[in-house]
């Protein structure tokens, strides 16, 4: 479970990236984040494992208040925070299996990472993963010799390894074509399902976040201004979201808005819960 | 537009006046040099028929005698080798100091680059010269000179290596929860080990033909031998001394450029 | 990349354990530590017989305490540092001549280590002149020279355009193998000799290079031409040879500062003058 509380951050140019997000994320949800670039979106991700900073507010993972720890224990609570980049973020040089052990990297010693000697179970489940993620046979290869879809694979396959309590993804698919795109939101929903865990996805494509979210985050200008349901996205809402406008009606009063009535616009795959949907071809 | 034409054109004749005042300056520089070193032209003239008298005078090397500089090369390459590893070791931290994105401050910004100037700008006879007076004659101060030597031109190079390195790589690192000294060998390494490998052992391929001279201010290899035979006009002693040098650099120069092509 | 996968032995056995260890860079783990061992053993070899120990090392810094003292204050008599200045212009002319001789002997082996315009026999011979001029270091051709050609600015200024041969055609030679052959081939169908070509294709596709490699070149040789004079090929390093050996430390003190001084302008323009010229 992962608890933000008036999140908020101002950079030291005086950006002001993101006020007073509160938001809770349970169970084996997939959340997607949508939002006007410079919305905040890649700020909140960033700020809830602390690479960058928050200036106000506390983030909880189930009984840690990550916000309130030392150096020494936010490395620990990382561990169970597993977070895939847009850039993928991959040691470039290394094989495809160092890079998803170095998932496990939390739980070893410095000699034994100097010497990639892993635990023989770290070392299977990485295989295991490997094969979840279509990249079976690939251990050996370096990764500055992959495709971008198949890194993407990679830096999936190095949150999950960490068996964490909670998958943050920024951005997965931007640097990828729609067909790759929808393969990684694909794994992204199974292994929230499989693993029950919740997965945190920012994402551009509204689409993809319709498609593939039980629910949706909308951030405008640092500000949190839709959460529902994917099916309750409207035209309204989404207007809300990237134009700023001003929610219809006294929406904005009522807290009951957000789930309010469902509308023909978003009448495609309507259901999103996961389970009905055929698992990754292996 | 019009006007936008004429400025470029006044630019463009100011270049080429700056070219052709360039090239005039230089002409007469060399020029001047030429009267100030006040050679006689008689003089220089003769110069290649004296040189072909001393290729003469070289030939045929005195093959005989190469069994005596084994001892002296394999010292020559021992100065390189041990000369390379300590200026490496010493050449890490100031590359860290030089470079932009990790030196601590100004001050170390600029330690850092005071090291490099010096360490470059000073040749390795000269080093030797002043280590000969600390540490006798011998090849412990031709080493500590070639190290030093070596300094600035590794962490030069190592500095700008490490100013290029992919920060995005250390975050993926720093995300799953990995201690400083993991962040190090797991998102830093890896970025500049190839560099690492390749400038060692590019610049221990340099210091093969630098150690080939440190002799001739008694700083220990061949350069003692070679220095004698040329003082005895031992020239035959000299040509096949020259050949074994030869000989010993290439065979360097090859194995450099072997590993550098082999680490990526 | 040579690599042995530790293959799994099917992707449905859940109950066997595989196993995974870095793949190595070199054919086999073998061949690695072999590499490694002769690595190690070259540098464990190396130490021991220059009998470096910590004691000599030691003793050596009391030394070097000393001889910083004596070289602080750097001399600044007026006479000796007229004598300095004399020999640094001496230095740099020496530079400047080298520099136009060296190139000026370069051409020739540029064009002929051209992969691309130059015969294979002409080929192989300027490569070998290039190699030779290359691996033999600047201070050996300087102290022949001295001996075949008496002491003074002339020997220093053979030994630094020697230098400057393989250095310049090396990397004008590899600047001439870049070059658009179209340009090159248009000139050619006009029915040009061979010397047309070269003056009409070649020469003006490589003129910025030319100068910028020259400039290059110019301040290495100012870098040199301070220290032949250790052997007695003129300039700066005569001074402070003569110094050294009679122990005036303030005096080498003060030549160094000015070498060093003169070799920073040098580098300075040079890269100023690169800029201008790419
Ligand atoms: N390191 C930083 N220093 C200063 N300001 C920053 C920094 N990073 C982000 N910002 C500012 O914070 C705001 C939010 O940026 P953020 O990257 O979180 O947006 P985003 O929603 O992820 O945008 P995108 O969709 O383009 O990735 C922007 O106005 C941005 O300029
Ligand atoms: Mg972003």
């Amino acid at each position: 479970m992962l608890e933000t509380e008036k999140l908020g951050k101002t950079y030291p140019t005086g950006d002001e990236a993101l006020r007073d997000v509160s938001v809770r994320i349970d169970g084996r949800e997939v959340v997607a984040m949508i939002g006007p670039s410079g919305a905040g979106k890649s700020t909140f991700v960033r700020c809830i494992n602390r690479l960058v900073e928050p200036t106000t507010g506390s983030v909880r993972l189930d009984d840690t208040e990550l916000t309130a720890l030392d150096d020494d224990e936010l490395r620990d609570a990382r561990r169970n925070i597993g977070m895939v980049f847009q850039e993928y973020n991959l040691v470039e040089r290394l094989t495809v299996m160092e890079n998803v052990l170095s998932g496990r990297l939390g739980y070893v010693s410095n000699w034994a990472a100097l010497r990639r000697n892993f635990p023989p179970e770290d070392v299977e489940r990485a295989y295991e993963l490997l094969d979840l993620v279509g990249l079976d046979d690939m251990e050996n290869k370096r990764v500055d010799e992959l495709s971008g879809g198949q890194r993407q694979r990679v830096g999936i396959a190095r949150a999950v390894v960490q068996e964490p309590k909670i998958l943050l993804a920024d951005e997965p698919t931007s640097s990828l074509d729609p067909e790759t795109s929808r393969d990684v939101m694909e794994l992204l929903t199974d292994i929230a399902e499989d693993r029950d865990v919740p997965v945190l996805i920012n994402i551009h494509e509204v689409d993809l976040a319709e498609a593939y979210a039980d629910r949706i985050l909308g951030l405008h200008a640092g500000e949190l201004v839709f959460d529902g349901p994917a099916s309750d996205l409207t035209e309204e809402s989404k207007g809300v979201i990237y134009r700023g406008e001003e929610p219809p009606e006294s929406a904005a009063t009522d807290p009951d808005w957000l789930s309010g009535a469902s509308d023909e616009s978003s009448s495609r795959n309507g259901s999103n819960a996961g389970s009905d949907r055929v698992p990754a071809e292996d | 537009m019009a006007g936008a034409t004429r400025e470029w054109s006044r630019f463009d004749a100011r270049e080429r006046l700056f070219r052709i005042g360039g090239a005039l300056v230089a002409v007469a520089v060399v020029v001047a040099s030429w009267e100030w070193l006040d050679m006689s032209l008689q003089y220089v003239t003769t110069a290649p028929a004296q040189v072909g008298d001393l290729l003469g005078r070289m030939y045929p090397p005195d093959w005989g005698y190469l069994p005596n500089a084994v001892g002296p090369l394999a010292e020559t390459i021992q100065i390189a080798v041990v000369g390379t590893i300590a200026a490496v070791a010493m050449a890490a931290p100031v590359a860290y100091i030089t470079a932009e994105n990790t030196t601590p401050n100004r001050a170390t910004y600029a330690l850092g680059k005071l090291i490099v100037t010096v360490s470059r700008s000073v040749h390795t006879i000269v080093w030797a010269l002043l280590f000969v007076v600390m540490f006798g004659p011998g090849a412990l101060a031709g080493t500590v000179a070639t190290a030093v030597r070596s300094i600035g031109f590794l962490a030069k190079l190592l500095g700008e290596e490490i100013e290029e390195i992919n920060f995005g790589q250390v975050e993926g690192i720093r995300a799953v929860g990995a201690s400083p000294a993991q962040l190090l060998i797991y998102g830093i390494v890896p970025q500049i080990k190839p560099a690492l490998v390749g400038l060692t052992v590019y610049r221990w391929d340099i210091n093969v033909r630098a150690a080939t001279i440190l002799g001739f201010v008694g700083a220990g290899g061949i350069g003692v031998q070679l220095f004698e035979a040329i003082d005895s006009f031992a020239w035959r002693t000299v040509s096949a001394l020259l050949f074994a040098i030869l000989a010993v650099v290439l065979v360097s120069e090859g194995i450099s450029a072997y590993a550098r092509r082999k680490v990526r | 990349m040579a690599t042995e996968s530790s293959s799994p032995t099917g992707s449905a056995g859940a109950a066997d354990r595989r196993t995974w260890q870095r793949p190595t860079a070199f054919r086999s783990r073998r061949v690695k530590w072999l590499v490694y061992g002769i690595v190690l053993a070259v540098i464990a070899w190396s130490v021991t017989s220059l009998r470096i120990t910590p004691g000599r090392f030691l003793s050596g810094f009391g030394y070097g305490y000393e001889l910083i003292n004596s070289m602080l204050p750097p001399e600044t008599g007026q006479e000796n540092l007229l004598r300095l200045a004399d020999r640094m212009v001496e230095t740099i002319a020496m530079a400047m001549v080298a520099t136009v001789a060296g190139i000026g002997m370069s051409l020739p082996v540029a064009f002929g280590a051209a992969e691309n315009i130059s015969p294979r026999p002409t080929y192989y011979l300027s490569r070998g002149i290039i190699s030779v001029s290359r691996a033999i270091d600047g201070l050996i051709v300087a102290i022949v020279a001295v001996i075949a050609l008496g002491f003074g600015p002339l020997a220093g200024i053979v030994a630094i355009s020697f230098k400057t041969i393989g250095f310049f055609s090396k990397l004008f030679a590899e600047d001439l193998e870049d070059i658009d052959m179209g340009g090159v081939e248009a000139v050619e169908a006009t029915g040009a000799s061979r010397f047309q070509t070269l003056v009409y294709g070649v020469v003006p596709q490589v003129v910025p290079r030319f100068a910028g490699l020259a400039v290059y070149r110019w301040d290495i040789n100012i870098r040199s031409s301070t220290i032949v004079g250790i052997v007695g090929a003129g300039g700066v390093g005569v001074l402070l040879q003569r110094a050294y050996s009679r122990y005036e430390y303030d005096y080498v003190a003060a030549i160094l500062v000015a070498i060093i001084a003169v070799v920073l302008v040098a580098e300075f323009v040079s890269a100023v003058v690169r800029r201008r010229v790419q």
